[in-house]
């Protein structure tokens, strides 16, 4: 029997902003336990809320980004649990109204194109840290990360497969840090995601029963915990038996899920609109002011790489995957280098370097102006493509050295003088007849053998592009 | 014992022909007195009251002392005070100092008033008639076997007992004007957001209001002069222009048009007590005002809908006392379950679990349609009563209680009678109106309050009106026999 996967995701994403959502303690993580815990944070009576309109504003600019409905008119809501690092015994959250309304997320997997319809995205706070075993006989609470501004972004269950479901995380992580939302650090749960999974028969309409696995924080194991999820479901289902709607933990070691708990023990959360706070409004006017200084979004620069800069679907991808990459591109086609040449090497050259090394973009050691300069070198025909992989190898341990005088002492500089490569080219011909012979028959590979024993002769120093455009009218 | 009211203090104070140190050691002192009899204080601290008293002084001898500069004042202990004990009543904040001040006092601190203690009510001001107090009831200076009223009850029966000139209160649905009315003293709840509820001790939310308690109009408006105004702490707080109180309260008031609402003068108010009210309202004709009748046709709904939502915002309002962070924790439990429910089950007395049960009842998934949200529409509806009815007239006057002062423990055990008390004064607070209560006489020598209900903001003609009557009458002179003693 086949089934289709079916999965929706909520993410938690922390909102970038200075001071807490509520009140004015600071919102920086890493801090000594409770030391970034105000009164508001610890919940003393008599504490009341202020929205900090920051938090709003980056709502504001995921709605905008996501060509989302932006609420007039939403609501604070309470919801209302108890839980030790839960100091007010409720959250502050959105419930019936939210900020951001019905959007959507184009995403790729591959060469196919899909959109995630999402739901709705609401602000909210979030809670403290609970640590079994902080202190002795018992459980230490850090009311450090409560009041943080969290962003609930709610999909669709429109996702098919693990891969679809990686890729919408990526893209959502991608997105909200090129907009300046999110520092998008998952180790410190900047970005957690709870994935609703279910199955259905293949080709069914009526949906499975659901289990949300709850806060995953990789995309490795986002793909891990569905697929053991999903595998489980089938077996249950295939089994006989039937699913109960649960909330699941993945747990990465043995990369099983496993029930939290059911939903006969779910919490009745008793929403109600929050009176210590007013109904939050947002004028046209607002929105179109933040609309007007937000930077440029991701898919509409992708469009514009291939269409001004006739950059392939996957090097404009690569290029608008992260902010800072973007600002790399531009800043290396100022100085007036082949667009296509500075994406091949940004994604092919640095990256494998960065990654090699650890680090983003940002702290590359080679800055655009130095590999604007070396690219220049290839695109005038002083260096070779070889050549400058050697050179790049060089600055990268040492960006201070100057190209030029670099390419003289390395001896790097390509033959370009033409009579000097027709010289070169005639002693190849006169010893190697039976090529010349091979290729005159039609034989194109002979071509490029010839080619190989010119650059050969060269030691390499050959302009190749030169070689290629002599020989042929030689031959010709 | 000095029967002086604020104003006088004022001015004794700023003409140096007494020192804060003197009134207040002399207030301290006869708190020593009275107040193991009425039990209007919870907290009294004469140290910090005399330090602050001290100050005063100088800031007066510098000249740079304000109208309440040196004039003691007595805290409701809703208010968190830096320093201070604050307990609201309870036993879950039995052991709680304050680390910071509320709006309120902070306000007071500043224009250099003595704190001159922290006064009792009944536990999280839920209550008519202090009784529900963890730290025992109070008495009524009039009747020492009769209750204060309720919920700021200590701050009523301090001040009827000459213990202090005035002090702040805080009504939810009448716990400043009922207990102004028992005790013979004159109390105003303001517009909802005008003073701000930073620091106050949260109840409902949408419902609580701080005000003055005082003996005399005049020396609310002084007291309002202090509390009144924006705060950015508290996001209901309303940006009203600044206003003198005091400024117009010698306008004369003819041709001021009173309304009478039917449904406050019907079945289930003392006859005696209307009478009262009746020859209040003659006074006012007197004084050349019209009177004209009006409906509030939803008075009836007023007490259903606040227990549905009072309680259902304090449930949630009190779950931050689970003995995690602060207060009361229970000696010896088992796990985290067990901390909170026997943290709780000690440290909340009966009224306030009832109300926490209720609140929970009426949230709860299947139930919030039917309570909370209908409760809501009908809360529009008593809005929009009184906005016809402030159509026709510039006030609307009533009793402020059914009944005078009733006799401890009479109603302690009959939660829905005691719920009747604030028949008159619940519709004000659902509707965010400022409502007053002035001594209007006495019914076997214990005081009635008359109820002035003003259209949003206009609590300066409130207190105009307030004074005009008192300037005429002499009902909230009365002292309660050996109040001074």
């Amino acid at each position: 029997m086949s089934w289709d996967v079916v999965i929706g995701i909520e993410t938690h994403v922390q909102l970038q902003t200075k001071t807490k959502i509520f009140s004015g303690a600071s919102t920086a993580f890493g801090a000594e336990p409770n030391t970034q815990a105000c009164i508001l944070s610890i919940a003393l009576p008599g504490t009341l809320p202020v929205l900090n309109y920051e938090a709003v504003q980056c709502a504001i600019k995921f709605g905008l980004a996501t060509n989302a409905e932006i609420a007039s008119r939403s609501i604070f809501a309470r919801k209302n649990y108890f839980y030790p690092d839960l100091p007010k015994g409720y959250q502050i959250s959105q419930y019936e109204l939210p900020v951001v309304g019905k959007g959507s997320l184009e995403i790729e997997i591959g060469d196919i194109k899909k959109t995630v319809r999402i739901t709705r995205a609401h602000l909210e706070e979030d809670a403290g840290k609970s640590s079994h075993g902080a202190v002795q006989n018992g459980t230490g609470i850090d009311l450090n990360r409560a009041g943080t501004p969290l962003l609930e972004i709610v999909s669709e269950p429109d996702m098919t497969s693990a891969a679809e479901a990686v890729a919408y995380a990526k893209k959502l992580h991608e997105l909200v840090q090129w907009i300046g939302i999110c520092d998008g650090n998952m180790q410190e749960g900047s970005f957690r995601c709870d994935i609703n999974v279910s199955v259905k028969r293949a080709g069914t309409d009526k949906l499975g029963t659901r289990r949300e696995i709850k806060n995953l924080n990789s995309f490795k194991f986002i793909e891990q915990a569905i697929h053991a999820e999903t595998q489980w479901q089938i077996e249950m289902l295939e089994e006989g038996k039937t699913i109960q709607q649960a909330t699941v933990l993945f747990n990465p070691e043995t990369g099983e899920t496993r029930a939290m708990r059911s939903k006969e023990e779910a919490n009745d959360y008793r929403y109600f609109p929050d009176p210590d706070l007013l109904p939050l409004e947002i004028s046209d006017e607002k929105i179109n002011q933040i609309k007007e200084s937000m930077t440029e979004l991701p898919h509409l620069m992708k469009a514009r790489l291939e269409r001004d800069y006739q950059l392939s679907s996957y090097d404009a991808s690569g290029i608008t995957s992260d902010k800072h990459v973007a600002d790399y591109f531009f800043a290396t086609l100022k100085e007036g280098v082949e667009p296509k040449q500075i994406a091949n090497w940004i994604l092919g050259q640095l990256f494998s370097k960065l990654n090699e090394h650890n680090l983003s973009i940002e702290h590359s050691p080679i800055k655009p102006q130095v590999l604007s300069l070396l690219l220049k070198r290839i695109q005038d025909g002083t260096i070779s493509n070889n050549g400058a992989k050697q050179l790049f190898e060089k600055l990268w341990t040492n960006s201070d050295l100057e190209i030029d005088a670099l390419i003289e002492s390395e001896g790097l500089k390509q033959v370009s003088d033409s009579g000097l490569i027709e010289t070169m080219i005639d002693e190849v011909l006169k010893n190697n007849q039976t090529m010349v012979d091979e290729y005159r028959s039609g034989k194109e590979k002979a071509f490029n053998a010839l080619v190989g024993q010119i650059m050969k002769a060269s030691k390499g120093k050959a302009n190749p592009g030169q070689v290629n455009e002599l020989l042929r009218k030689k031959l010709s | 014992m000095e029967d002086w009211s604020i104003k006088e203090l004022s001015s004794l104070l700023r003409e140096k022909k007494t020192s804060s140190v003197e009134i207040t050691t002399d207030y301290l002192q006869h708190i020593k007195k009275k107040n193991p009899e009425i039990n209007a204080f919870i907290t009294v601290d004469e140290n910090r009251s005399l330090a602050q008293a001290k100050l005063a002084d100088l800031k007066i001898q510098k000249g740079e002392g304000d109208v309440l500069t040196g004039v003691p004042i007595a805290q409701k202990d809703i208010f968190c005070a830096e320093d201070w004990l604050t307990t609201c009543g309870s036993k879950m904040l039995h052991n709680f100092i304050a680390p910071y001040d509320a709006t309120v006092v902070k306000k007071f601190n500043e224009v250099g008033a003595v704190n001159i203690g922290k006064t009792n009510m009944d536990e999280f001001a839920m209550g008519s008639s202090n009784e529900t107090s963890y730290f025992g009831g109070v008495k009524n200076p009039w009747d020492l076997t009769r209750v204060p009223g309720g919920s700021s009850g200590g701050s009523a029966a301090a001040i009827a007992a000459r213990m202090c000139p005035g002090a702040t209160a805080t009504d939810t649905g009448g716990s400043i004007r009922q207990p102004a009315s028992l005790c013979g003293l004159t109390g105003l709840k303001p517009t909802y957001g005008l003073v701000s509820r930073y620091g106050m001790i949260a109840f409902a939310s949408s419902l609580d209001q701080a005000g003055p308690m005082a003996k005399s109009s005049e020396d609310c408006a002084m007291m309002m002069n202090v509390m009144a105004g924006f705060d950015p702490k508290d996001s209901t707080s309303i940006d009203h222009k600044k206003e003198d109180y005091t400024k117009n309260i010698d306008q004369p008031i003819e041709g001021l048009k009173i309304g009478l609402p039917k449904e406050y003068f019907a079945d289930g108010l003392d006859s005696h007590v209307a009478k009262v009210i009746e020859s209040a309202i003659d006074q006012y004709k007197k004084l050349g005002a019209t009177i004209v009748d009006v409906s509030l046709p939803n008075t009836n709904l007023s007490i259903p809908v606040y227990y549905v939502l009072a309680p259902a915002e304090a449930s949630s309002n009190l779950s931050r006392y689970d003995g995690v962070r602060y207060g009361h924790r229970t000696s010896q439990y088992d796990d985290l379950m067990d901390m909170y429910c026997k943290t709780r089950q000690e440290g909340f007395g009966e009224e306030v679990k009832r109300r926490i049960l209720i609140g929970t009842y009426v949230l709860s998934a299947g139930y919030y349609d039917a309570y909370y949200l209908k409760a809501q529409q009908i809360r529009h509806l008593i809005s929009e009563d009184f906005k016809k009815a402030f159509q026709s007239c510039d006030l609307i006057m009533g009793p402020t209680a059914p009944s005078t002062a009733f006799k401890a423990n009479e109603k302690i055990d009959d939660p829905v009678t005691m719920y009747l008390q604030d028949i008159y004064t619940i519709a004000t607070n659902l509707a965010g109106l400022p409502g007053m209560s002035i001594p209007a006489g006495f019914v076997n020598k214990l005081p009635v309050g008359i109820q002035i209900i003003g259209n949003y903001f206009d609590e300066a003609r409130m207190l105009n009106v307030a004074h005009q009557f008192q300037k005429v009458t002499d009902w909230h002179k009365a002292i309660p026999e050996g109040a001074l003693s």
